[in-house]
C-alpha cells in the first residue's frame, strides 16, 4: 500500500488506518463524530497528501487545459482556482479536479488519488504542441485546515493577510522558511485552506499548525470525518457519486459545463445530453427515523426499483441517515417519499433539497 | 484495549457476565473500537428466545453495521433501554453502562464453550 510522508505520525497519534484507493490513510483519531463536530465548530487538520498534482506548462498550456476541461478557464486570473470535471468524448466523467493558474503558461491540476495515472495519461495524450506535462504528485504533500478557526490559526504562521484571500484563490507563502501554496479551498463546506509544500517539510508544518491551533481546540481529522463533512454539503465523491458512467448533467454539475466555449472533449455528447434530457439525477435524501442507507443500496417506490444509493452515511449534525442516490427523474421532486432496501428491510426516506447543513 | 477478568467472551466479540439470576451480555472494548462511533442500536424484545449464535441485534456506526450474536441460548429478560437515546454508551463504557441485554440461559453448560479473558486476549491478538 502507498503511504503519505506523514504515515508514521498518524500511527503515533493512534489513528485507525484504512485502505483508501491503495493508500494507507487515517480514517479517524478520536472518533468520526468528534472530529466532524470539531470542523463545524472549531477546526480540523487533514493529511490529504494522497491527492495528485499534475503540472502543465508551455506556450499552449492554457489551450491544452481548456481542451480537456468542461468548465471555462477564461474565468481565471493568476492566483485563481477552478473546479471542473474532465470528460470522455461520450460525456462520462474521467475525474473532477481543481485547476490552479500559476501563470498564463503554467497550470497545476489537483486530482483524485485513485485517478492520478489515468488523468496523467489522458492529459499526455491530448496535449497540444509546445506544452509539457509532469506528474508532480510525489513532490507535493498536502494538508487541509478546515473550520471557522482556520483563518486565525493560519494567520499566526504567515505574514500575508488571509482576510483578502478570496474563495478559490491562492497565494505563495512561507511557514518556517518552507515554501507553501495556501489556497482557500476545501471539501467540508467550512471556511478553510489547503496547503501544498515539499514532502520533506510535512512533519514540521503539521506540528506548527497543530501548535498554533491548540488554543482553538484544533484536532487532527481522518478521512471518516472528511466523508461525512462533504456528504452534509452534497459534494460529489469520485468513484461513488460520479464516474465514467455518469455525466456532469446527471450529477448536478451543470454549472461546471460551459457549452458556449470552443471545442473541448465531450462537448458534442454533452450538448446532446442537455438537449435530449437524461433519465436519472443525483438526488439528496434523508432517512425518516432510524437507520443508515449505504452506497449500493437500492431505492424503491412501492415495489418498483427507481434508483441506487451512491453515498450514504450518518449526519453527526442532523443525527440521522443522509445520502445521495441516482433516481429516475420523475421521482426526484423535493418531498417525495421513497424506500431504500437496507440489508433485509426497507427504510423510509424523503427526497430533500441539499445541502443538509 | 481493555479486557475484564471476570467475564466470559465469544469469538464474535461479545462478553457475558454471570450474575445470580441471569446473564448480562454486551460487546467488548475491542468490538466497539473496531466499529467506531455507534449511532443506532437495535435490540430484541423482552421475552424473545434465541439459540446460541443467533443474531439478536444490530449495532450501526457511522462507517459500518454489525450484527450481534448471542453467545448462549436463552430468553431475553431485559434490554438496555438507555441505548436508544444514548448509543454512545457502548463506546464509552462497553462493560458497564453499555450492556445490551439480560438473558435467562437455557443451558448453563454452554458457558463452558466460551473463552476466558486470557483466551480472548490471545484470540484478538491473532485477529
Amino acid at each position: 500500500m502507498k503511504k503519505t510522508v506523514l504515515n508514521q505520525l498518524h500511527k503515533d497519534l493512534g489513528a485507525k488506518m484504512t485502505d483508501f484507493g491503495g493508500w494507507e490513510m487515517p480514517v479517524e483519531y478520536e472518533g468520526i463524530i468528534t472530529e466532524h463536530k470539531s470542523v463545524r465548530k472549531n477546526c480540523g487538520l487533514f493529511d490529504v497528501s494522497h491527492m495528485g498534482e499534475i503540472l502543465i506548462k508551455g506556450k499552449n498550456a492554457g489551450k491544452s487545459v481548456q481542451k480537456i476541461i468542461t468548465n471555462n478557464l477564461d474565468k481565471l486570473n493568476d492566483g485563481q482556482i477552478l473546479y471542473t470535471p474532465i470528460c470522455q468524448p461520450d460525456g462520462g466523467i474521467i475525474d473532477d479536479l481543481l485547476v490552479y493558474r500559476l501563470s498564463l503558461e503554467k497550470y497545476l491540476l489537483v486530482v483524485n488519488a485513485s485517478n492520478i495515472e489515468k488523468d496523467f495519461s489522458w492529459v499526455e495524450n491530448h496535449l497540444l504542441a509546445d506544452t509539457i506535462v509532469e506528474n508532480m504528485s510525489d513532490q507535493y504533500a498536502m494538508l487541509a485546515l478546515q473550520g471557522p478557526a482556520s483563518r486565525s490559526i493560519l494567520t499566526k504562521l504567515i505574514t500575508a493577510d488571509l482576510e483578502t484571500l478570496a474563495y478559490y484563490s491562492f497565494i505563495n507563502e512561507k511557514i518556517l522558511k518552507n515554501k507553501v501554496i495556501i489556497s482557500r479551498t476545501g471539501y467540508t463546506g467550512e471556511l478553510g485552506y489547503e496547503l501544498y509544500f515539499e514532502p520533506a517539510a510535512a512533519r514540521t508544518i503539521w506540528q506548527e499548525i497543530m501548535a498554533a491551533g491548540e488554543e482553538y481546540d484544533l484536532k487532527p481529522c481522518g478521512l471518516g470525518a472528511r466523508d461525512t463533512l462533504r456528504l452534509e454539503k452534497l459534494y460529489a465523491l469520485y468513484g461513488n457519486d460520479i464516474d465514467e458512467q455518469t455525466n456532469p448533467f446527471t450529477a448536478n454539475l451543470a454549472w461546471t459545463v460551459d457549452l458556449e466555449k470552443d471545442d473541448f472533449i465531450g462537448k458534442q455528447a454533452l450538448i446532446e445530453i442537455k438537449k435530449n434530457g437524461f433519465q436519472q439525477k443525483l438526488t439528496a435524501f434523508k432517512i425518516i427515523g432510524r437507520g443508515i442507507a449505504r452506497s449500493g443500496d437500492k431505492v424503491y417506490i412501492k415495489n418498483q426499483k427507481i434508483g441506487q444509493v451512491t453515498s450514504g452515511s450518518y449526519s453527526p449534525i442532523l443525527k440521522q441517515g443522509i445520502g445521495m442516490a441516482y433516481l429516475d427523474n420523475e421521482y426526484t421532486k423535493i418531498g417525495a417519499e421513497i424506500e431504500i432496501k437496507v440489508r433485509n428491510r426497507k427504510l423510509k426516506a424523503k427526497v430533500v433539497k441539499g445541502p443538509f447543513v | 484495549m481493555s479486557i475484564k477478568e471476570d467475564l466470559y467472551y465469544s469469538e464474535d466479540h461479545e462478553w457475558v457476565k454471570e450474575t445470580e439470576d441471569c446473564l448480562i451480555i454486551g460487546v467488548t472494548d475491542f468490538a466497539q473500537a473496531e466499529l467506531g462511533d455507534i449511532v443506532f442500536v437495535e435490540l430484541p424484545e423482552v421475552g424473545e428466545e434465541f439459540d446460541k449464535d443467533d443474531s439478536f441485534g444490530v449495532l450501526e456506526s457511522v462507517k459500518a453495521v454489525s450484527d450481534t450474536f448471542i453467545p448462549v441460548s436463552g430468553q431475553v429478560i431485559a434490554i438496555n433501554e438507555e441505548l436508544e437515546d444514548n448509543p454512545e454508551l457502548i463506546n464509552e463504557d462497553p462493560y458497564n453502562k453499555g450492556w445490551l441485554i439480560k438473558l435467562d440461559p437455557a443451558d448453563d453448560s454452554e458457558l463452558d464453550d466460551l473463552l476466558s479473558a486470557e483466551e480472548y486476549a490471545e484470540f484478538i491478538e491473532e485477529e
